[in-house]
Formats: structure tokens, C-alpha cells, sequence
């Protein structure tokens, strides 16, 4: 019991950068996020993730990701993931884009199962990872009861 | 999306597909659990090149809805292209007049 609250003490003690967390909504250690950035850090900023406060219904929510970028051969977005906190299948959709695709713009409409939060990290043509995350209050739930 | 754009302007383009993206956590009427089936790839070539991919999941909602931009550079198809859990492949085809 005593070593038990040592160790967790000494966590706590520990600066976060030695779990290689670089901001406080992604943490690079979930394996979710690790799969899709192979331990890089993720840097928060040039990522605009917009939903609404709040929805009535989680059934269909409407999203959209915009990334600061020239999007030229020298310099574009090559990838952009949506992550949900809360959602049975958390990894909800990755897009690849390009100098070709002229703009880094994505719009779409998400299923969420409770209030939560949602990430999307974007991967640019330099390597760098920058996220944006968004907390959501949903009144109803979807996934479980249909739909 | 616009039926003609200028080069080098990115064109905006919109789909909605009719899906259910079922997740495979619903229940019918009798109480069995109806297998997920999802569109889990989906792809635009531009006059034949892959200029879009998406992958998604059932964190989509029933009949997805994709926006996304194209910067415009001959005359040309757009072909979108996608594959649900239950390997039934969907297509569609705009054309894009590039002035």
C-alpha cells in the first residue's frame, strides 16, 4: 500500500514532457494517437476544429476541420484524423490531402455518444503534428439506441 | 460542387451518400444485433490521379456527408469512389470545366 502510493507520488512528480506530452488535450502515449503519430509530439495550434456547444441529438452533428496552411508542394497538410474521447469506435475518419487539394478544409457530420471531447490532429508535409480539440455537450446519445 | 472553375482556384466539393453506416451496436425489432456495415473507404481522382482519401468509421453519421476542396487544374472527371464492410463498392462522377 505505502510503495503503491510512492509510485503514483512519484508519477505525479515527474514533469509531463518525460511522457512526451507536448499539450493538454492530446496525449501521445494513447495508443490511438501514437498509432497515428508514432510517438511525435503534437503541438496545439494551425488546427481549427468547429462544432457546435452544444447538440440536441448525437445522431448526426455537423464538423468541420480548417488548417492554417499554403497548402503548396513546399508546404501542405498531408493528413488529418478525428478523434473521439467517448464513442465505441474512437478513430472516426482520416483524410489525406495535398498540395492538389488547394485548401485544407473538411466538412462532415458525426455520430457522438454523449457529451465529450473531440480532437483532430492534422499531419503536415514537414513531419509536425498540430491538433485542435472542441468539448461537446450532447443531449442525446447515439450508437447504442439506434441509429 | 461548381460544374466550372478558373486554374489554379480551389474548387469546393460536396457529396452525400445514402448509407446507413450501420454500427453494428443496434438492435432490430426482434432483438437481434444488426451487423455493422459501414463505408469505410472512400476516394476522389481528379482526370484519373487520387487527389482525396478518406477512411471513415461508424463515428460517421448515417448518409455521409463529405466537404472537401479540389484545386482546379485541366478539364476534366472527378470520380468518387467507395467501399462499405460488406465489400459493395459505390461510384460517381462530376465533370469539372477548368477555364
Amino acid at each position: 500500500m505505502k510503495r503503491r502510493r510512492f509510485v503514483a507520488l512519484t508519477l505525479l512528480a515527474l514533469p509531463a514532457r518525460v511522457f512526451g506530452q507536448a499539450n493538454a488535450h492530446v496525449s501521445t502515449t494513447d495508443p490511438l494517437v501514437f498509432s497515428l503519430t508514432r510517438g511525435k509530439p503534437v503541438h496545439a495550434g494551425r488546427v481549427r476544429l468547429e462544432l457546435p456547444k452544444v447538440a440536441e441529438s448525437g445522431h448526426s452533428v455537423a464538423l468541420m476541420v480548417r488548417v492554417d496552411s499554403s497548402m503548396t508542394a513546399a508546404e501542405h497538410v498531408r493528413a488529418v484524423h478525428l478523434i473521439s474521447e467517448r464513442n465505441p469506435v474512437r478513430e472516426m475518419a482520416s483524410f489525406w490531402l495535398g498540395p492538389h487539394s488547394g485548401r485544407a478544409e473538411i466538412g462532415s457530420r458525426i455520430r457522438l455518444n454523449g457529451s465529450q471531447r473531440m480532437v483532430a490532429i492534422a499531419e503536415l508535409s514537414d513531419g509536425s503534428f498540430w491538433s485542435d480539440a472542441v468539448d461537446i455537450e450532447v443531449h442525446e446519445a447515439a450508437c447504442t439506441d439506434g441509429g | 460542387m461548381p460544374p466550372e472553375a478558373r486554374r489554379g482556384e480551389p474548387v469546393e466539393v460536396r457529396i452525400l451518400i445514402q448509407h446507413p453506416m450501420e454500427t453494428g451496436f443496434r438492435r432490430d425489432g426482434a432483438g437481434a444485433r444488426v451487423p455493422r456495415n459501414a463505408i469505410h473507404s472512400f476516394v476522389c481522382r481528379y482526370n484519373g490521379a487520387e487527389v482525396f482519401r478518406a477512411t471513415l468509421s461508424t463515428g460517421i453519421a448515417a448518409n455521409p456527408a463529405l466537404r472537401f476542396f479540389i484545386r482546379a487544374a485541366q478539364t476534366g472527371d472527378l470520380e468518387f469512389w467507395w467501399l462499405d464492410d460488406e465489400n459493395i463498392e459505390g461510384a460517381a462522377k462530376a465533370r469539372l470545366v477548368v477555364t
